[in-house]
């Protein structure tokens, strides 16, 4: 690697915060024009290293130099001015507010308005990112909202470009999409810094990665010539063990849902339109789709937060539409939502107080009403054990543990009470290889023991990984479920796009 | 620089030491005020926390009053500390506390002068049923029309005080008082007399039930079910919804009972240390005992010593007013810097305070 060929260099960068170090004597080196993979899993200090480059932190040691001059960004508005611009997973943008006013909010010094709405239609058309100035941010789907953020950023002439998880809310086609503009941004010369723990798309897209554990740098590859498993084994520094699903005869129906219409809660609901599945005992059915498109609505129903007309919902064959979550729970109908803190666990509360929050009809926890204390706290210490829970101990708050490791106790206080029928809402959202992992194979045995189970995720590869038949939700509409053995990438995209693979090519 | 960090985890410590601080800080800030009112400060201090107890001129008369004041403050404090817990601002007790006292004593006024052994109990259900009524006003607005119980049960407390008025003045008006506002005196009338159990103590059946509360409440939040869900509906909504929990019921729940208690302290109040139906009969315990359940923590022990405190710096701010002149409204200014401190202070539960040098890189 030659000198010139260089354009940002990172040397001993380190930033500690109370009881962590986020980041340790961290170097690597991006080439002009390169794809840089950043992998770590969950808090192995990928944001703060990012964050560090667009000058929203500042390192307690190390430099950096850019393009050969020292590089020390006060603020992200000097980042900018360097040429480093930057995608953030979640986006900052005004709803209420035009394409060209969002991105014109967004510059240092934005142009006259008909300029700057020019300059977006060369710049979205050149790289493939269609992106009419005019409409309302509001209006536009996930992929188009990133697309804003990108042109916002391309308007600028960045010379490194940084996208935190860029693909987490897009369709595949969308990633097609994304994945052209960046070899072509690349092919021009402007060096990319790409953060995913989507393997897979960093072998098609990167040309070079550096691995994060715990802060430090562990390692680093060429994606390209690397097998997936071969780099989350070194994410994570651990053997990993792959959850094999082995296709059962379906038993009998467990669930059924019967034209399921819902009007929109609130201003940013979603409305769910005329949904019909049944799940069979054994079977996991897995619901992908792009979030915002139902799934929490859906979820709400099916664990009795919402409530409907009793038919809707039938549960063994008895209608249960009316039904609250304790009741189902008692027929054994259990859920497990996504939203960790403050929905499937409390995160001020000790684990044993979240175990016996959804775990107190089955288990038998509070006979009368009368909290059996032993009882909860050897429960919590059941599932803490069962499913390898990293935690002093049953009395540390939930909101204390790692993502991963509450997940896995949220996971595993439902598992552990022999569903019936278990509905999760993104098993493994934020969740790191290892654990990730561990909950997809117990989901797994839980089916092979006869439940049946609903999975509902974005993450595509985890719904082909674990599930029987899948389906997805677009809109509010589910499209028919489908064995998932035989589905392609490319069905599946079609899948989330709301249409029927099979039909479209009748068509 | 001095900034304030989050804490990862909220400190136990300073769960249990920012009271104490804040009731140390209340001292020296009232001395200030004190001694900016040209009195002594160490006097005023000492007249407010030492005197009512261990005044050998006062402490016979005061210390009573102890049990007196902190009877009706606990016993409100316990049933608002419910609704506090799961997120639900009951702000009208003092509302709840005049129509308990009113259902109660429109009872007893109803048979007077009928000597019946069951009499006080009837009041006492018939309290504890007024306070409920009143407080189940904003819990079937909420549940029904999404109104804020907040607003609605305070709203409540200035209507409840018309109604006192119009009672004290009208239809439970004294027929033999010559025409003056106010009912009979209930400490004559033998069974409706909530009369002091141990004589001279203070100690009166409302002072009993204020400590059956604190273990009714001690034993719900900690081994029920119930309590539980109180809890985690305050801690996160979404997840008490998830485990069955149904918010219509809680918020009737925790308003019915808060209302009840309220209720309960008016009843025992008009029947014993007040005596009768007045104008001005509502003193402002319901307000009071928002303060003295957030002193405690929301917690039955806290609020078992918050009581007594609060009680204390009423009886002490009285004799100071009347030993040392001291205005009302700065005993009442006095006992409001104790929940300000204690607001401030509660901030380093969460957060720790950093004084860093500015730095540059």
């Amino acid at each position: 690697m030659t000198s010139t060929d260089e354009l940002l260099a990172i040397d001993g960068v380190t930033k500690a915060y109370p009881g962590v170090v986020a980041n340790s004597d961290v170097s690597f080196r991006i080439r002009k024009g390169e794809v840089h993979a950043l992998l770590g899993e969950n808090g192995a200090g990928k944001s703060t290293l990012v964050k560090t480059i667009y000058g929203l932190v500042r390192p307690d040691a190390g430099t950096m130099t850019l393009d050969g001059q020292p590089y020390a960004p006060a603020d992200p508005s000097a980042a900018r001015q360097a040429g480093v611009a930057m995608v953030f997973q979640h986006f900052s943008l005004f709803d209420a507010l035009s394409v060209a006013e969002n991105i014109a909010l967004g510059m240092e010094t934005p142009p006259k308005r008909r300029v700057l709405a020019r300059r977006i239609r060369e710049v979205s058309e050149a790289y493939g990112l269609p992106l009419a100035p005019g409409r309302r941010v509001g209006d536009l789907s996930a992929g188009e909202r990133q697309r804003v953020e990108i042109v916002r950023c391309l308007l600028q002439n960045p010379r490194l470009l940084i996208m935190d998880e860029p693909t987490s809310v897009l369709t595949p086609q969308e990633v097609e999409i994304l994945f052209r503009t960046l070899r072509q941004l690349s092919a021009e010369g402007t060096a990319i810094l790409y953060i995913s723990h989507k393997l897979d798309e960093i072998r098609t897209l990167c040309d070079g990665a550096t691995i994060l554990r715990h802060g430090k740098v562990v390692g680093d590859c060429v994606p390209r010539e690397t097998s997936a498993r071969d780099m989350a084994e070194m994410m994570v520094a651990a053997k990993l063990d792959m959850p094999v699903k082995t296709p059962a005869a379906p038993g009998p129906e467990v669930l059924a849902v019967n034209a399921l219409s819902l009007p929109a809660q609130g201003q940013f609901g979603t409305a769910l339109k005329e949904i019909g599945f049944t799940v069979a005992a054994g079977e996991i059915l897995g619901i992908g789709g792009v979030a915002g498109n139902g799934q929490d609505e859906l979820f709400a129903v099916l664990s009795g937060e919402t409530r409907t007309e009793p038919d809707t919902v039938t549960f063994e064959g008895a209608p249960v539409g009316r039904l609250g979550p304790h009741e189902r729970r008692a027929l054994g109908l259990l859920s497990a939502p996504e939203e960790r803190l403050g929905h499937a666990a409390a995160p001020e509360m000790s684990l044993a107080d979240n175990a016996l929050m959804t775990a107190a009809r089955r288990m038998g926890l509070a006979p009368g009403g009368w909290i059996d204390r032993r009882g909860v706290r050897a429960y919590a210490e059941k599932v803490i054990a069962a499913f390898d829970v990293r935690t002093p101990g049953p009395q540390t708050a939930a909101g204390a543990l790692s993502g991963g490791n509450l997940q896995k106790f949220v996971v595993g206080r439902e598992v552990m009470q022999d569903p019936r029928l278990l509905i999760v809402n993104q098993p493994t959202w934020g969740v790191d290889a290892a654990a990730a992992a561990h909950i997809r194979k117990a989901l797994i045995r839980l089916a092979e023991q006869g439940a049946a189970l609903i999975v509902i995720s974005q993450d595509l590869d985890e719904l082909m990984e674990i599930s029987d038949r899948i389906t997805a939700i677009c809109d509010g509409r589910m499209v028919r479920p489908r064995p998932a053995a035989g589905l392609g990438m490319n069905d599946l995209g079609l899948m989330l796009g709301g249409r029927d693979p099979e039909e479209e090519a009748a068509a | 620089m001095i900034r304030l960090e989050r804490r990862p985890a909220p400190s136990r410590t300073w769960t249990y030491l920012a009271p104490l601080l804040a009731v140390l800080a209340t001292m020296i800030a009232g001395a200030i005020m004190f001694a900016l009112l040209g009195k002594d400060p160490v006097l005023a201090i000492r007249t407010i926390f030492w005197d009512p107890i261990f005044s050998a001129q006062f402490g016979a008369y005061s210390r009573p009053q102890l049990l007196i004041k902190a009877g009706p403050l606990i016993l409100i404090a316990i049933g608002l500390s419910l609704g506090f817990r799961a997120g639900i601002w009951n702000i009208g007790a003092e509302g709840q506390y005049i129509m308990g006292a009113l259902a109660g004593a429109s009872v007893a006024l109803a048979v007077y002068p009928m000597e019946l052994p069951v009499l006080l109990p009837l009041m006492v259900i018939a309290g504890a049923l007024g306070g409920w009524a009143w407080a189940m006003i904003p819990g079937v607005l909420r549940t029904m029309f999404n109104t804020n119980e907040i607003l609605v049960s305070l709203l409540l407390v200035y209507v409840a005080e018309q109604i006192l008025s119009a009672a004290a003045v009208g239809f439970l008006r004294n027929p033999e008082g010559g025409g003056f506002p106010g009912s009979r005196n209930l400490q004559s009338y033998a069974s409706a007399h909530n009369a002091e159990i141990i004589a001279g103590s203070g100690l009166h059946w409302g002072v009993v039930a204020a400590f059956i509360s604190v273990i009714a409440a001690y034993v719900l939040l900690q081994r029920h079910i119930l309590g539980f869900h109180i809890k985690l509906a305050g801690e996160a909504p979404r997840a008490a919804k998830l485990a069955g929990v149904v918010p219509a019921r809680l918020v009737l729940f925790c308003l019915g009972v808060s209302g009840a208690l309220a209720g309960m302290a008016g009843l025992f109040e008009v029947a014993g240390p007040a005596g009768k139906i007045s104008i001005d009969f509502g003193a402002g315990y319901g307000f009071t005992a928002i303060i003295v359940a957030f002193l405690g923590r929301l917690h039955p022990a806290g609020i078992l010593l918050a009581g007594l405190l609060m009680a204390l710096t009423y009886i002490g701010g009285e004799l100071a007013q009347l030993m040392l002149g001291l205005p009302a409204a700065a005993i009442q200014a006095f006992q409001g810097m104790l929940l300000f401190f204690l607001l401030a202070f509660d901030v380093f539960g969460h957060y720790r305070l950093r004084i860093a040098t500015g730095r540059t890189a």
